[in-house]
């Protein structure tokens, strides 16, 4: 006879695994993917593939020869982190631009924590905001959408966000409005942004399917979004020759890429509904604070890297809510 | 009324109940009958016969050792073969009553009738009594003394008795077939529970995957102060603290019992045992037993005598299929994996299970990658991934303080895990190291 | 300019000086005497902090050696004799002498003498496995092989051999401090008297089964039938809950008991071949 298989229970398992996982929100990326290469052309193409391979190829040989441990580049995580990254840069960067984000992402931000699991920050902001301070200019030279065959050679020019800070050092909001795309054009994505965060309507659906997938829940994108609308409402309400609208604000920048996609990540977000409220609450009022307060035009970047640096605080002192009460025995 | 159902966690296992429908079929007596003497929660009976002795059905063979303790019964007739330790399915030699079976001669003052005995007259202190004296223990899986819970302590009351014909583990279908074809019996020994406990209320809790139950059992119940309510199909809502919440909006604090919030909760096939019990004489000498599998060419609910090995429930069920791989004691979310056929059935075996060889083995554990899917699971509030990094590390004050001893090992968390983890491996462990840690404190 | 530099460094170092004087008496009047012994011995200790003296850490027991008048129960497993004889000289003791002790590995249920009849296939540590079931091999007593020893060793001087699924300890580094006799789930191993050339002679079995069903699960297995009890000359061994159990302390390595037993569960280790052949002889002889 056979020998039997011993274990404890539970004998039953769901088909969920971390591939799926990862491959079901690379799935959802489609859309704005397809968006993107739509408006930015071949250089999308370009810096998405260059980033992809990157991460995947890092990972194998940071884990293969300096972890020495059995290399797992291809469960998925990599290639989401490589396209995450290529969403967060403009189409027009240089390739080896591209390759020293992928490396700094997988490589600082995950491989040096331990892979995957054991990160505090999200690799992909890792990797882009590295950039952002490494490149300032290439960083910040914005491809307009139509060129289908230009790559580093694009014509660039400011976001959205961009036009709208500098604007208002001199002019109104309401004399700004015409300077900046429709609102139809930003939920789109006919507009100068990194390669990823143009489309609001296309990231929007896959945040739709992410949580008909139940990869993610509401209350982190939610939070986050209806928290910049309310506190941009109240500062426009307060003064609206000063503070643009909050439908400009939801629609601009890397707010939506920011809100479904970066702070969602399951390694550097909270474990529990309310812990996730309050980091979504917290990115949400640091973002509007950079942007309309601060030196940079766009905040959601570091605002998530910093709410990722508090999520073990959280952790630690908001729990789920227990099953009954706590009963003093004698 | 609507579904209710229970607040917090809980996730959808595939039911697979491939005997749901099989009428019951009762197997005679083994050839060989082992019956371990610690069938339950508590003290070990201690053994009253020897080597040599001639025993009949019903004789009592072992005796309760203590206040949490019972009556261990032959459920055969025959000779003593040997009183020594056999494998049971505690994976260990347990001390246990051999039995070489001839004929089957029962005890003349067991009511063997299909008569329906209604109305018990005895008073609730007898009606423990009886029930001491039968041996009858929790049927659920828990096992534990049912007279011991019929006793309501010093300053608590008990308001309600619910029935729990929940049965939400997949593959089992024991429960529903009793509901089925007994369920005057019991009914009949929901309301002898009733009295022993001193309520006026019952609530018998089905889930929804079982209307032909739901609606037999309220024919059943109509006119009087039983009701059936129907729930919601979501492992586990037959735990107890589940299906108190679910039923009463009531939940049974941290560290406490159901009759804190004024409750005790019984399984139907311990409300049928109770009927045999006390209206029919009939000591606890054997239960349904579902023998189940995807390759089983026979899924059935047996009727089988305690101490049948399981090896026979298997051949009467069309034999072991070929590619079988693991044989689990119970359901698949929390029975005990077995291994070998050559283990008795006892009180507590609601089920067999067979699982073949490509569903048989864990997948590669990979790292936790913090998804939250298996605190969102958790039925009692607790975060598992934390409880097993905590385990993994030895840091069991911890998690006393994280409330690791409110965890009813349902398995719901393992189930879900996406990186393959065994949580539940772990939690165990830290249950049990935390349980050494809060008596030695006791001790000092 | 210069005068804002001078200005800065003349601020800087009124603070710095402040400071400094401040935190100079602030020390003096919460200054906890030490005893300055505990840092010297600290000093000899073998700063592993691994536990085997029964205190966390060196620290802790430099302490416990320096306030305790009776040395009597107080031993560093790592350092050893010249440890606690140096500690002893700062103290102005006398050390005593403790025999060194190794661990020794009382199972040998490979799966060729102990048969595998099922898969165990939950998380791979042993105090999992131990509280599921009695193991692959049936033995309720037999070691688990998955490792709970060799994850707590601090001095990396045991670990699992592939073939026999048993663990294996490095005499030379095995300091005795105790870490896998207390990791092991089921007490298989034991801290012996450490012989000349590390030569071992013990009961490699623990199992408290009646004979029969011993033999059934494992075939080296101890059956209790007192043969080697009966055959010692120096009254080293003792019978108790169907086993037999060499006290360490009292064998002298003679090895008629290795010769008596029927099943050879008991070792002899480490002792030169041709002693071991006429061993072997003689068992044969006697199963013919």
């Amino acid at each position: 006879m056979n020998k039997f298989v011993v274990s404890p229970s539970p004998h039953a398992y769901t088909d969920e695994s971390v591939p799926k996982l990862m491959y079901g929100v690379i799935v959802s990326l489609l859309p704005a993917l397809a968006v993107s290469v739509w408006f930015f052309g071949i250089g999308m193409i370009i810096v998405t593939a260059v980033s992809v391979a990157s991460a995947i190829l890092f990972e194998y040989l940071i884990q293969r020869y300096m972890m020495k441990v059995k290399p797992t580049h291809l469960d998925g995580s990599a290639l989401l982190t490589g396209l995450l990254l290529a969403f967060c840069l403009p189409s027009n960067i240089p390739f080896w631009m591209v390759m020293i984000g992928a490396l700094a992402a997988v490589g600082i931000g995950k491989m040096t924590f331990g892979g995957l699991g054991n990160n505090i920050f999200n690799p992909a902001l890792v990797g882009r905001v590295f950039l952002f301070i490494s490149f300032p200019v290439a960083m910040t030279a914005w491809p307009e959408p139509g060129q289908w065959m230009s790559y580093t050679d694009a014509v660039t020019g400011a976001t959205p966000l961009g036009l709208m800070k500098e604007g208002l050092a001199s002019k109104t909001v309401a004399e700004m409005m015409p300077e900046v795309p429709s609102f139809l054009h930003l939920l789109m994505g006919k507009t100068m942004g990194s390669a990823g965060e143009v489309s609001a309507l296309a990231l929007l659906l896959g945040m739709l399917y992410m949580m008909y997938r139940k990869i993610i829940s509401w209350h982190i994108p939610i939070t986050i979004l209806a928290t910049v609308a309310i506190f941009t409402g109240i500062l426009w309400l307060a003064n609206p020759d000063r503070f643009a609208d909050p439908l400009f604000h939801l629609l601009t920048g890397g707010l939506m890429l920011g809100a479904i996609y970066m702070a969602t990540d399951y390694v550097t977000s909270p474990m529990t509904g309310r812990g996730m409220i309050i980091y979504g609450v917290g990115i949400g009022i640091v973002t509007v604070l950079i942007r309309v307060f601060g030196a940079y035009p766009e905040g959601v970047q570091f605002a998530i890297l910093i709410f990722n640096g508090f999520t073990p605080l959280i952790n630690k002192f908001v729990k789920p809510k227990r099953f009954g009460k706590e009963v003093k025995h004698g | 009324m609507g579904l209710k159902t229970f607040s917090r966690g809980g996730v959808h296992p595939p039911e697979y109940k491939l005997s749901a429908g099989k009428a019951i079929v009762e197997l005679p007596p083994p050839e060989v009958a082992t019956i371990p003497v610690s069938q339950h929660l508590g003290a070990p009976a201690k053994v009253l016969v020897n080597r040599g002795d001639q025993v009949k059905v019903g004789q009592v063979i072992a005796e309760s050792s203590g206040f949490v303790s019972t009556n261990i019964h032959s459920s055969v007739s025959g000779k003593v073969l040997k009183v020594d330790s056999f494998l049971d399915s505690s994976g260990y030699r347990k001390m246990a009553v051999q039995i070489q079976v001839e004929g089957d001669t029962w005890l003349e003052t067991i009511d063997r009738s299909d008569d329906l005995v209604r109305n018990t007259v005895l008073p609730a202190e007898d009606i423990r009594k009886k029930m001491l004296e039968a041996g009858i223990v929790g049927l659920g899986g828990a096992t534990f003394p049912s007279h011991v819970k019929l006793m309501v302590p010093q300053g608590k009351t008990a308001e309600y008795l619910i029935i729990n014909g929940v049965e939400c583990e997949p593959y089992l279908t024991a429960d529903h077939s009793l509901m089925m074809e007994h369920s005057a019996e019991v009914f009949s020994g929901i309301q002898i529970l009733m009295k022993g406990l001193g309520v006026e209320k019952a609530i018998v809790g089905i889930e929804n995957n079982k209307p032909d139950a739901i609606k037999k059992m309220k024919e059943m119940a109509a006119g009087s102060t039983v009701a059936v309510q129907g729930l919601k199909v979501k492992y586990p809502q037959g735990g107890e603290k589940q299906l108190v919440q679910a039923l009463l909006k009531k939940e049974v604090p941290s560290g406490g019992l159901p009759i804190d919030v004024g409750v005790v909760v019984f399984n139907v096939g311990t409300a049928m045992a109770a009927y045999e019990a006390v209206m029919k004489n009939r000591p606890l000498i054997d239960r349904v037993v579902t023998v189940t599998g995807k390759s089983l060419e026979k899924p059935s609910n047996f009727r089988v005598r305690i101490g049948t090995p399981v090896s026979y429930l298997v051949e009467q069920a069309g034999g072991l299929p070929a590619d079988t791989a693991k044989v689990v004691n119970g359901g698949p979310m929390m029975g005990k994996a077995l291994p070998t056929l050559d283990i008795p059935v006892v009180k507590g075996s609601s089920g067999i299970l067979l699982i073949k060889e490509q569903e048989s083995r864990r997948k590669e554990v990979l790292p936790c990658i913090r998804c939250t899917k298996c605190v969102s699971v958790c039925p009692m509030g607790l975060e598992p991934y934390l409880l097993m990094n905590l385990s993994e590390k030895s840091l069991f004050e911890r998690m006393e303080a994280e409330k690791v001893l409110d965890c009813i090992e349902c398995g719901s968390c393992s189930y879900t895990c996406p990186s393959s983890r065994p949580l539940l491996d772990y939690i165990r462990l830290g249950k049990a190291e935390v349980g050494k840690i809060i008596r030695a404190r006791k001790a000092v | 300019m210069s005068q804002i530099i001078i200005y800065t460094i003349i601020t800087l170092v009124a603070i710095g000086a402040s400071a400094a004087i401040i935190l100079y008496f602030v020390a003096q009047k919460f200054k906890v005497y030490e005893d300055p012994r505990i840092d010297e011995v600290e000093g000899v200790l073998p700063a592993a902090n691994c536990g085997g003296c029964g205190f966390p850490g060196c620290r802790n027991f430099a302490e416990t050696l320096v306030k305790s008048d009776s040395w009597d129960d107080l031993f560093c497993p790592v350092g050893g004799n010249e440890v606690m004889a140096n500690a002893a000289a700062i103290m102005g003791k006398e050390a005593i002498e403790q025999a060194p002790r190794v661990a020794v590995i009382r199972c040998n249920g490979t799966p060729e003498f102990r048969p595998r009849l099922t898969q165990y296939d939950g998380a791979p540590t042993c105090a999992i496995a131990h509280s599921l079931y009695s193991g692959e091999g049936g033995c309720p007593h037999g070691c688990l092989g998955e490792g709970d020893c060799v994850a707590v060793c601090n001095f990396d001087a045991i670990h699992i051999d592939q073939e026999t699924g048993l663990p294996v300890v490095i005499d030379d580094k095995c300091t005795a401090c105790g870490a896998c006799v207390d990791a092991c789930p089921r007490n298989i191993i034991e801290l012996r008297k450490k012989n000349k050339k590390d030569r071992k002679i013990f009961v490699s079995c623990i199992n408290e089964e009646k004979g029969a069903v011993a033999k059934k699960n494992c075939s080296v297995a101890c059956i209790g039938c007192s043969k080697c009890f009966k055959v010692c000359p120096y009254e080293a061994i003792t019978m108790e809950n169907n086993k037999a159990f060499i006290d360490s302390e009292k064998c002298k390595l003679c090895r008629k008991c290795v010769a008596e037993c029927p099943t050879n569960a008991i070792l002899e280790l480490n002792f030169p071949p041709p002693r071991k052949k006429e061993a072997a002889e003689v068992t044969e002889s006697k199963s013919n």
